[in-house]
């Protein structure tokens, strides 16, 4: 019972960060008098009320908190609605009915100044296929966003110089998008989000159009990049291994509704549908699962070795298998708070359920 | 079952559609056989005609009499710029008056030609240099440089005009969608289907004969595809890109002027070649009205029937229109490629070597004119006329091959044109009313039959129904025989690489050369008249039936053709079950274009003697007599609105049907 008070407390650990952005029952429809539609029903309607009214529900009832600093991921199939949750986090589409809090202030209220005075200096995006302006070199796209806001010439070069320093593309200032690859150009396009020094990032299927091997690459840049900046990300992927790769927390859509919001680990451990479940199958579990997931009660055996609680199976299991004999999972005070078996080791990496003794 | 079944009830189908066809013929035929009867219906009464000129002239006089301050006004800011452009180019500057007056040189043609091999260089390489320059080189030494230098002038103003009035109605109409679908669209059409003969009248009377108001005959005439360009630019512009523009926190303002309209810059300037070219066509016959330069140098020639003059200055036209095209479009396409990188900061010179080097060369060859006549003016001693050598070409013709010639033209008169012409004056006018709206009603639904209806009604009952019929039989049968050269050719292009290869420079070079130029050789060997005119429209009007019908077969998806081929078709069965059917609507489509452009031609013919709407304006135009060139104007554009909307409606059904 102290794995329950354990995983209590880290997760009231990670709650402690304040609400950056926040989604209040945000919906989006499509179709004649939609805002209409959902306002006179006080923001409640069925996905047969919706249809009914000759509407289509691209976002529908979306209820989420993401916290200052974390990788917040949304994540659905193509139609699931998550560009257009993207979009009116950011206000590119209006929402029909709801609430966008970012830092507690309603979005959908501020002056149509106010809102290009947030996104001057506190949002960036970046996007799929880059957007770039094909007629501006590097320098000069990386600028723009400086450029627009009356920055002078220098103070704004200086800046975008900086920001290409950063994203490893020096030497490649005057060229113009054309003469880039596409990774090259996702650079460009994270240089030029960064350039402004926003709070909140939001990145639509960045790395979707580029192919597999880039898009590792991409992935641990950005990786990288967070280490440094501790941006508060939102993060849309069609691909689930992306998800995990990068998450703190992913949000899976279908059919415009959020169906779970959780950690990668919480997903897999705990699909809340079928159709989660679906999704985190082929997840290669040993790298998502922690110690704390596998992890029984002290029998009293004798133990080979000792783990984080944090720790991903992936981890240690080449260990603890050689080893033959169960590793304590111990916290941070060193305080052994359960162990886990070679034995549970073998069944996960072998794909076999077995019902567990904490579970 | 049932759902065939209600269809079935809901639209007549095929063999219901033929009964119709074969009642409505047969009553036309009725009214016709028993016109002694129904006079009316046949010849729209002269009572009845309704005076829409006499309006028309009315409102004209009116405009004029109380708005020549505004008019005045117009030619006299319109007309400083120009000035200054012609006497840049064509004219000397003259500064003071009488014994004192001090003369400024134009621009010396050593440095203009110089300028035109560097922006061909600049634009394409060491080829486009040769061409462009070349053309200019040529333009020089066949003495018709200040006539050509006349028509760039006029050109060079026109066209900028154009252009910016195209981007802010092209804004406009991307902007404010109601604005687009109620103003610009319908104007863009009216604008495109009137003829060019048409749009001097007024400005002849509002402006009088001088090359400003053919300057502004040009830029109305010019300016439509810069506005649809506009507006398909805008369009195209990537969502994403909007997008980010918004994300960066720009103004609407900044988002159109630096985000958008640079983005769409490759559809721009698509645009502006056509402008140019639009522009360069419109000026050649706005020549009728003072502008002057190689237009009139043509009309001219072709008034007093020199035809050597005539061929030469039409040479140096069509020399004029290569240099503008290709170097426009050279620069088009490598604003669709996109920039290449180059060193930071370098110096104007470092950036623009070919600019700058441009500059001083006319700077420094115009300095020498003041001192050195050869680079004032083109040296006598090396120009050369070609003028005697086709004179002597055509004599040499026409005593040889006059026999010839004559048969053919007589026997082409009396066998073909003739009785076609004699059957479609005949043609009841209520009776084509009455069968077009059918058409329409088939094609498209009862909108568009009104709208065809009343739109040849007004052909009838403005008393231009003989005329019309007349222009109607010309364009016709000139379109068809354009389609049936064309389009086999276009075949044959879709199924040899090698033959495309052949083709398509020459096509190209077709398409760029001003109406006029069509004339010319034509008249040369068939002298004036309607064999002439059908000759020359067939000869400008067969470029989009080649263009169209070998897109159309080469777009037909390579997985089809490949589906077919498993399946066991022969080359021949691939094409006529698979390629043919597919490629059918874009070969209407070509069609279509083909009858706009004869429509076009025929009009212009009317300087080599037909005798239908065309010189009705033609006449119009030498009587400076407004009302009866504007309907008669109104009543051609009406023709090709009617002809162009029942293909698009057939067009737009067999689209349909594939889905």
């Amino acid at each position: 019972m102290t794995e329950m008070i354990e995983q209590a407390s880290s997760a009231a650990g990670k709650d402690a960060r304040p609400v950056k952005l926040a989604c209040r029952n945000v919906w989006k429809l499509f179709g004649a008098n939609a805002a209409k539609f959902i306002g006179e029903r006080d923001g409640k309607a069925s996905m047969a009320d919706v249809a009914a009214a000759g509407l289509v529900g691209a976002v529908r009832a979306v209820d989420l908190e993401i916290r200052q600093g974390e990788i917040f991921i949304i994540m659905g199939l193509s139609g699931s609605g998550k560009s257009t949750l993207v979009r009116c986090m950011s206000r590119l589409v209006e929402p029909s009915h709801g609430k966008v809090e970012f830092e507690g202030n309603d979005l959908l209220k501020i002056s149509d100044a106010a809102l290009i005075e947030l996104r001057r200096h506190r949002m960036g995006m970046v996007f799929q296929n880059f957007a770039l302006l094909p007629h501006l070199n590097v320098l000069d796209n990386i600028a723009f966003p400086l450029s627009i806001q009356g920055q002078d010439r220098a103070t704004r070069e200086a800046r975008a110089r900086e920001v290409i320093e950063l994203v490893g593309l020096r030497g490649r200032e005057h060229f113009y998008p054309r003469e880039l690859s596409g990774g090259q150009q996702q650079r460009v396009g994270i240089a030029r989000s960064l350039a402004t020094k926003p709070e909140i990032w939001f990145l639509d299927e960045p790395f979707s159009a580029l192919d597999p091997l880039i898009r590792r690459e991409m992935q641990d840049e950005l990786m990288r990049l967070q280490t440094m900046l501790h941006k508060t990300i939102v993060f849309i992927t069609h691909d689930f291994d992306e998800a995990i790769r990068l998450a703190d927390r992913i949000a899976i859509m279908k059919d415009g509704e959020v169906i779970q919001i959780g950690t990668p680990e919480q997903l897999v451990v705990d699909p809340a549908t079928d159709y989660v479940a679906e999704f985190t199958r082929d997840v290669d579990r040993a790298k998502v699962i922690s110690a704390r997931s596998l992890m029984r009660a002290c029998e009293g055996a004798e133990h080979g070795g000792t783990v984080a609680p944090e720790a991903k199976i992936s981890s240690f299991s080449a260990e603890i298998v050689t080893a033959g004999k169960p590793f304590a999972v111990v916290n941070g005070t060193g305080k052994p708070i359960g162990e886990v078996t070679p034995q549970a080791v073998i069944d996960l990496l072998a794909g076999i359920e077995r019902p567990r003794a904490g579970a | 079952m049932t759902v065939t079944a209600s269809a079935s009830e809901q639209r007549p189908p095929l063999q219901r559609w033929l009964v119709i066809w074969a009642v409505a013929l047969a009553a036309v035929l009725v009214v016709f056989l028993m016109q002694d009867t129904f006079p009316w219906a046949v010849n729209y009464p002269a009572s009845a005609v309704v005076p829409v000129s006499d309006w028309v002239s009315a409102l004209m006089v009116w405009i004029k009499s109380n708005l020549s301050w505004l008019t005045r006004s117009i030619t006299a800011v319109l007309g400083v710029p120009l000035d200054f452009a012609l006497n840049l180019l064509a004219k000397n500057f003259k500064i003071g008056h009488g014994a004192e007056a001090f003369t400024l040189p134009r621009l010396s043609w050593v440095g203009v030609c110089a300028a035109a091999f560097l922006a061909g260089y600049a634009a394409g390489g060491r080829k486009l240099s040769l061409l462009v320059g070349g053309c200019f080189l040529y333009i020089a030494l066949f003495g018709q440089w200040t006539s050509a230098m006349l028509t760039l002038a006029l050109i060079s103003i026109a066209v900028p005009f154009c252009i910016l009035t195209g981007l802010f109605v092209g804004i406009w109409g991307w902007r404010k969608p109601w604005a687009e679908r109620l103003v610009v669209s319908p104007a863009l059409d009216l604008m495109q289907t009137i003829p060019t003969f048409a749009y001097l009248i007024p400005m002849l009377l509002l402006f009088g004969n001088s090359p400003v108001s053919a300057m502004i005959a040009t830029a109305i005439f010019a300016t439509p595809p810069m506005v649809r360009a506009t507006m398909l630019g805008l369009n195209r512009v990537p969502l994403e890109i909007g997008e980010f523009s918004d994300m960066a926190g720009c103004t609407a303002r900044q988002k159109l002027w630096r985000v958008l309209l640079p983005s769409a810059r490759p559809t721009l300037m698509v645009g502006v070649n056509q402008v140019i070219m639009l522009a360069l066509n419109m000026v050649i016959i706005a020549s009728m009205i003072g502008a002057g330069g190689l237009g009139y140098d043509v009309l001219l020639a072709l008034r007093a029937l020199k035809v050597g003059e005539a061929m030469e200055a039409g040479l140096a036209i069509v020399a004029l229109a290569i240099a503008l095209d290709r170097l426009s479009q050279a620069i088009a396409h490598k604003q669709a490629k996109g920039r290449v990188h180059q060193e930071a900061n370098a110096g104007l010179w470092r950036r623009y070597p070919n600019l700058t080097l441009a500059i001083a060369v006319l700077g420094v060859t115009t300095l020498l004119g003041l001192f050195v006549p050869a680079f004032a003016a083109v040296p006598k001693a090396i120009t050369f006329t070609t003028a005697p050598l086709w004179k002597a070409a055509v004599n040499w013709v026409t005593i040889n091959f006059f026999d010839t010639i004559e048969a053919f033209r007589v026997a082409l008169i009396l066998n073909v044109l003739n009785p076609l012409r004699a059957f479609c004056e005949g043609f009841p006018w209520l009776g084509a009313v009455f069968l077009l709206g059918l058409a329409g009603y088939q094609l498209s639904g009862l909108r568009l039959a009104a709208l065809v209806a009343a739109l040849t009604a007004f052909c009838a009952i403005t008393g231009l129904w003989e005329k019309t019929m007349a222009t109607v039989y010309l364009c016709g049968i000139s379109a068809f025989i354009a389609c049936l050269i064309g389009i086999p050719i276009g075949l044959m292009a879709a199924r040899s690489d090698r033959f495309e290869k052949v083709i398509t420079p020459i096509i190209d070079t077709l398409q760029v050369l001003p109406s006029f130029c069509f004339i010319i050789p034509v008249v040369m060997l068939f002298r004036v008249g309607d064999v002439t005119a059908m000759i020359a429209t067939v000869a400008f009007a067969v470029v989009p039936a080649i263009r169209y019908t070998n897109h159309g077969i080469r777009q037909v998806p390579p997985a089809l053709i490949e589906a077919a081929k498993v399946s066991g078709c022969t080359p021949r069965q691939t094409f006529f079950r698979v390629q043919l059917p597919l490629a059918l609507p874009e070969i209407m489509l070509g069609v279509n274009q083909t009858i706009l452009m004869a429509l076009a031609m025929v009009i212009i013919c009317a300087m080599v003697g037909t005798r239908d709407l065309g010189q009705e304006v033609f006449i119009a135009l030498s009587k400076a007599d407004s009302g009866r060139g504007i309907v008669a104007g109104l009543a051609i554009a009406f023709i090709g609105i009617v002809a162009d909307r029942l293909f698009s409606a057939w067009t737009a059904k067999a689209r349909a049907k594939l889905g």
